[in-house]
């Protein structure tokens, strides 16, 4: 994280309606930070299965809670953190979906998808509460040089 | 953008063209009730037209999983047809894509049913 990194700080209501528009602001946020197509479908998915993830799991679907969303945009690097009202996870207790045994089961593949389109995964339990997804993306270098030069 | 699903039967086997999401919510719903109700009618061939599908999250991965098991312990057959690269990809990283039979041609998907049946 740097001083010069762009902010964008979003509040949304806990609704699966609401998850479109956090995917309709991942790709303005990709957009500006000058993600190449498929950055901006990862990052996108990782938004979409984190939104779900907070508002279906971490809220309970409780229309009252609430999941904040930031996007932070740095030197090559967007972060994105999801917090939801809930009460944790352990991400490493999280079945591996592509396990043998688990590739026909029928759920447990929102980390699986995070994990595969982002860079970085950790989970946080922040002091005043909820759960706190905080994964970052590494942006394509070459375009962002050859855009800065440009 | 919601899911859409049209149903033709094309000699044993219903052609179903979905458009749109495929995502937690009505889009896995939809499908779910649309294999339970071709199962009920004893449509127990199911190819599943994914070309205008324009997203898919976990959740429908899991949908076209459970049509996939819940056809198959029905004695019957769900094969997939004409995956967006997109589809293909997740498919892939997923470890799916060699589960499912997946065909591009959709004559050639619908000769499948038959030779498999008469197999």
């Amino acid at each position: 994280m740097g001083a010069e990194d762009r902010v964008v700080d979003v509040m949304l209501e806990s609704n699966l309606k609401n998850v479109e528009i956090a995917e309709e602001i991942s790709q303005r946020v990709c957009a500006g930070a000058g993600c190449d197509p498929d950055e901006e479908f990862q990052v996108g998915m990782a938004v979409h299965e984190s939104v779900i993830n907070a508002i279906w799991h971490g809220n309970k679907n409780d229309p009252a809670k609430h999941v904040w969303m930031q996007f932070r945009i740095g030197a090559g690097r967007l972060e994105v953190r999801v917090r939801d009202e809930g009460y944790g996870f352990d991400v490493g207790k999280v079945p591996d979906a592509i396990a043998d045994d688990n590739v026909l089961n029928i759920s447990g593949r929102g980390i699986f998808l995070i994990r595969q389109f982002m860079d970085e995964l950790r989970v946080r339990l922040p002091q005043g509460g909820g759960t706190e997804m905080i994964m970052v993306k590494r942006l394509n270098s070459k375009r962002q040089t050859n855009e800065e030069g440009s | 953008m919601s899911m859409k699903a049209v149903v033709r039967q094309v000699d044993s086997v219903s052609v179903v063209d979905i458009t749109g999401r495929i995502t937690l919510g009505e889009g896995c719903a939809q499908l779910r009730e649309l294999i339970r109700d071709l199962l009920g009618k004893s449509k127990k061939n199911l190819l599943l037209n994914l070309a205008n599908v324009t997203y898919i999250d976990s959740s429908g991965i899991g949908e076209l999983v459970s049509a996939f098991t819940t056809v198959s312990n029905q004695g019957g057959q769900l094969k997939l047809l004409s995956l967006t690269k997109k589809v293909h990809d997740l498919l892939q990283i997923t470890k799916l894509y060699t589960v499912f039979d997946i065909h591009d041609d959709e004559a050639k998907a619908i000769s499948s049913f038959t030779q498999t049946a008469s197999a």
